[in-house]
């Protein structure tokens, strides 16, 4: 676990230094692996520990995003807000794994989904509050200038991926991440050998949860205008969990990896094939789960296996 | 001797079927009890319902003079109710080692870290798998996973141990080492209940014999009443050869 | 105000049967090959367009692109599965979904390019115009549209039930290794289900077309149909999706009714979370494998 630490703030620490290069481009570019690297570490909770196949990163996503917009929206100060939603979330994150945990595979997948959907649909016809299918406009942040604004939010986001891993570590190499590796290996013996399958379980979601909220509250107030589709869209979950597979099983920092070497491919195929570029989204996720069978068959069980004793 | 384990006018239904019907039993401290039965008698229906894993329809479970019923396994098994399963069900992704801290961890109520770890090698020298600690529970032979089972029931810390066919698929010496470690575990006071097909164990091991047939308990005594008990044989043998052995006794 | 609720009733019952029809696929699909086959709605769609340039480009009517449908679709989801979904048909619920995912956004884009974003409606010259049976009024093209759905739908429980793959596929969703066990080939079989399930998506898609306006984005709505339809009916049964085909539709003619249309998806989802918090095999159905 000390390697895993150490290796962290040498890494954070090196992103950290992104600004001095002056250029905005890189700080959006990092800005942006940071968020995803967020929502993958996040995914990985549920998803990797646990075993539990969530789709509900968009869900929580946009949970986030609008609970900070509306709380910017009345006036109150933007860490209280990205904090407020933090807590919504994972408020939320609880009751629903509460309700949903009890499912398993397909259905539980589905359910998951299926959350994002209703809250869209909610968030959109809650105009009054959230503005609705219009949008909601953000109070512009006041910073001394563009360039400032821009190194805020990096730094921001770069201090909620430091906080997610520092959470994912902890939960790692602790009774709690060992307890979800047994429930990941088999549910029933674990519950047979004395795990609170359900206290894990809902932990593990709420977990899930609260940076993800956290990131949706901060992308509101860094793109300062949202819509319900684009917070609440299916691609987040999606995304997140290819992350975490294509940085591969078994390292601390294989979400992290994979948010960096997803995005960059997407950011080349959007510069030169803008009209194909979903496609090419879908074909690099085909290409992944049938050519890459053995990292991914065994992601669980992989990611199971490092979390050793001390 | 207190009774550890009660059950009263336990069933348990599973739509239609009742699996176990208006069972009462008790399991004093310190026994060694043999429960046996054809097969599809509800044997294992019942240590499900004692653990927890299925909540009987009627009746009521107490476990050291507390109702257990409705508890939820997990619950179950920080009493100290440990139970091994039929089909072994190791943890496949994790070593032997890492299994048995688990049950450790979560049952026997050890913290996360260097104590569990050194419970777990101490139960794994017992059963005689120290050596194999840290391989893949999932590499293991039959007969080893079967020790691993011990292990792990054994670091629950449990007050009473369930064995479900703990020699199915042995051969005999290794039931001979079974049957060893069973006696070793009854002498440091675990209460055992063993579901048993083998005669040669219920028989040398058991002070007491109970026997299930469709779901309910049809008897009940010393092993050697037990096989000369006509219901039994009915039970077991049909009704023409029961009748053929009384004849022939009587 | 009966006379409205009857109407209500009719239009839900109509719907329903078009809705059993494209859930009936997916349902036998998930059911034998525990695959969520996330392509379905787009597959649908595919159908739609297949018979709107039809109609449009050669004059061919809807109902004749459902005969072209059958074994066009047939094909592709025989070869899909063999190419592709074979590979990963043991994999974890999170692979499947993923890979089937991944080839949706593959079919979306290349629907996107071929047939451009905007909406496009098939309209038939001459319409068809409405009935009034008794005082309610129905559109005959839904009329026959709901129709041919339940015809489709009534083969393809025949399939199941009287021929001699039709039994091997029912074996296959009871008990694979039993199945295999019997002689049964059971990789081609789950490549003859999925074979079937594109083939009642993709000969849906006329059927839907003459009635709804088709975008290559609208698979993921006819998805999510098939998604709640699956939940209410149980897993791999074509009565089970005929059952929750109808009471979609019904519940969701009235749900537009009382809370108004543009709510008749938050609707159905709500119902489905609900039946699978209740009871996850369905109104009629088994477990599911999970």
């Amino acid at each position: 676990m000390k390697r895993d630490a150490w290796s962290a703030v040498v890494l954070f620490a090196l992103v950290a230094l992104l600004p001095l290069s002056g250029e905005a481009y890189w700080l959006r570019l990092g800005t942006t692996v940071l968020m995803y690297g967020v929502l993958a570490m996040s995914w990985n909770f549920i998803g990797g520990m646990a075993g539990y196949p969530s789709f509900a990163v968009a869900a929580f996503f946009g949970l986030g995003a609008y609970t900070g917009a509306v709380a910017q929206k009345y006036g109150v100060a933007v860490g209280f807000a990205w904090a407020s939603a933090g807590l919504t979330a994972l408020l939320f994150a609880a009751l629903l794994g509460l309700a949903l945990l009890r499912l398993r595979g397909h259905y539980f997948a589905i359910a998951s989904l299926v959350v994002a959907e209703v809250l869209r649909e909610l968030v959109n016809s809650m105009t009054e509050l959230t503005g609705g299918g219009m949008g909601l406009n953000l109070p512009i942040p006041t910073m001394s200038s563009v360039d400032a604004q821009a190194r805020f939010f990096f730094y921001a986001m770069l201090l909620l991926a430091a906080a997610t891993f520092a959470a994912m570590l902890l939960t790692r190499y602790s009774k709690l991440g060992f307890g979800l590796r047994c429930i990941q290996q088999n549910e029933s013996a674990a519950d047979m050998l004395g795990v609170d399958t359900t206290l894990y379980k809902v932990s593990a979601f709420a977990l899930s949860g609260v940076f993800v909220g956290v990131a949706g509250a901060v992308y509101a107030s860094w793109v300062y205008y949202i819509e319900p589709p684009d917070v609440f869209d299916v691609l987040f979950s999606v995304k997140a969990i290819v992350m975490v597979l294509l940085g591969g099983a078994g390292s601390m920092f294989g979400p992290l990896v994979g948010a960096a070497a997803f995005l960059s491919l997407e950011e080349l195929v959007w510069r030169n094939y803008l009209e194909v570029h979903t496609g090419v989204l879908g074909l690099l996720i085909v290409a992944l789960v049938l050519f890459l069978p053995k990292g991914l068959l065994s992601l669980s069980q992989r990611l199971g296996q490092r979390a050793k004793m001390p | 001797m207190s009774a550890l384990l009660e059950l009263a006018g336990v069933t348990r239904q599973f739509g239609g079927l009742r699996a176990v019907s208006d069972v009462t039993l008790s399991v004093a401290q310190g026994e060694v009890v043999g429960l046996i039965g054809p097969n599809g008698a509800g044997k294992t229906t019942l240590v499900n319902v004692i653990t927890g894993v299925h909540p009987a329809t009627t009746g009521s479970v107490r476990f050291a003079g507390v109702d257990i019923t409705r508890l939820r396994p997990y619950q179950a098994a920080r009493r100290g109710i440990a139970r091994t399963f039929q089909i072994v069900q190791p943890f496949p992704g994790m070593t032997v080692l890492e299994n048995v801290a688990a049950a450790a961890m979560f049952a026997g109520g050890l913290s996360y870290g260097e104590a569990a770890r050194a419970e777990a090698m101490q139960h794994l020298r017992f059963v005689g798998l120290a050596e194999v600690a840290d391989t893949s529970a999932a590499a293991l032979t039959l007969a080893m996973r079967k020790r691993l089972e011990f292990a792990k029931g054994l670091a629950m810390r449990p007050k009473l141990l369930l064995l479900d066919e703990v020699n199915a698929g042995l051969n005999a010496a290794e039931v001979e080492q079974a049957l060893e470690l069973i006696r070793t575990i009854a002498a440091r006071g675990v209460t055992v209940l063993i579901i048993e097909h083998l005669m040669k164990v219920v028989l040398s091991l058991c002070s007491r014999i109970v026997v299930l047939h469709h779901g309910e308990l049809i008897a009940e005594g010393a092993p050697q009443a037990i096989i000369e008990d006509p219901r039994v044989i009915h039970a077991y043998l049909g009704k023409r050869y029961a009748k053929a052995q009384a004849g022939a006794d009587g | 105000m009966t006379l409205l609720y009857f109407q209500i009733l009719a239009n839900g019952l109509v719907l329903g049967g078009l809705y059993a029809c494209i859930a009936s696929g997916f349902s036998l699909v998930w059911g034998v090959l525990n695959v969520i086959n996330i392509l379905h709605g787009s597959f649908i769609v595919l159908g739609a367009y297949l018979a709107y340039f039809a109609y449009l480009k050669a004059g061919i009517h809807p109902f004749l692109s459902i005969l072209i449908a059958i074994p066009a679709f047939f094909a592709i989801g025989y070869g899909l599965q063999r190419l592709m979904i074979n590979r990963i048909i043991a994999a974890p619920v999170l692979l499947t979904l993923t890979l089937t995912f991944g080839l949706d956004l593959m079919l979306q884009n290349a629907m996107i390019l071929a047939f451009t974003a905007d909406f496009k409606k098939l309209v038939l010259d001459p319409p068809l115009g409405s009935i009034a049976l008794g005082e309610v009024v129905m559109p005959v093209d839904r009329i026959a549209a709901m129709v041919l759905a339940l015809a489709l739908t009534g083969m393809l429980y025949l399939v199941l039930s009287r021929s001699r793959i039709g039994r091997a596929i029912v074996a296959v969703r009871m008990d694979r290794e039993a199945a295999a066990l019997m002689g049964v080939n059971v990789p081609r079989i789950y490549a003859v289900t999925f074979g079937l399930g594109v083939m009642m998506a993709g000969a849906s898609g006329p059927l839907l077309a003459m009635i709804f306006p088709i975008s290559p984005l609208g698979g993921p709505a006819y998805l999510g149909k098939a998604f709640v339809i699956c939940v209410l009916g149980g897993l791999g049964s074509v009565p089970g999706a005929m059952i929750g085909g109808l009471v979609l539709g019904v519940v969701e003619s009235f749900g537009a009714l009382w809370f108004g249309p543009e709510h008749a998806i938050t609707l159905s989802f709500t119902l489905l979370i609900l039946m699978l918090l209740a009871r996850p095999q369905g109104l009629l159905g088994r477990k599911g494998y999970e």
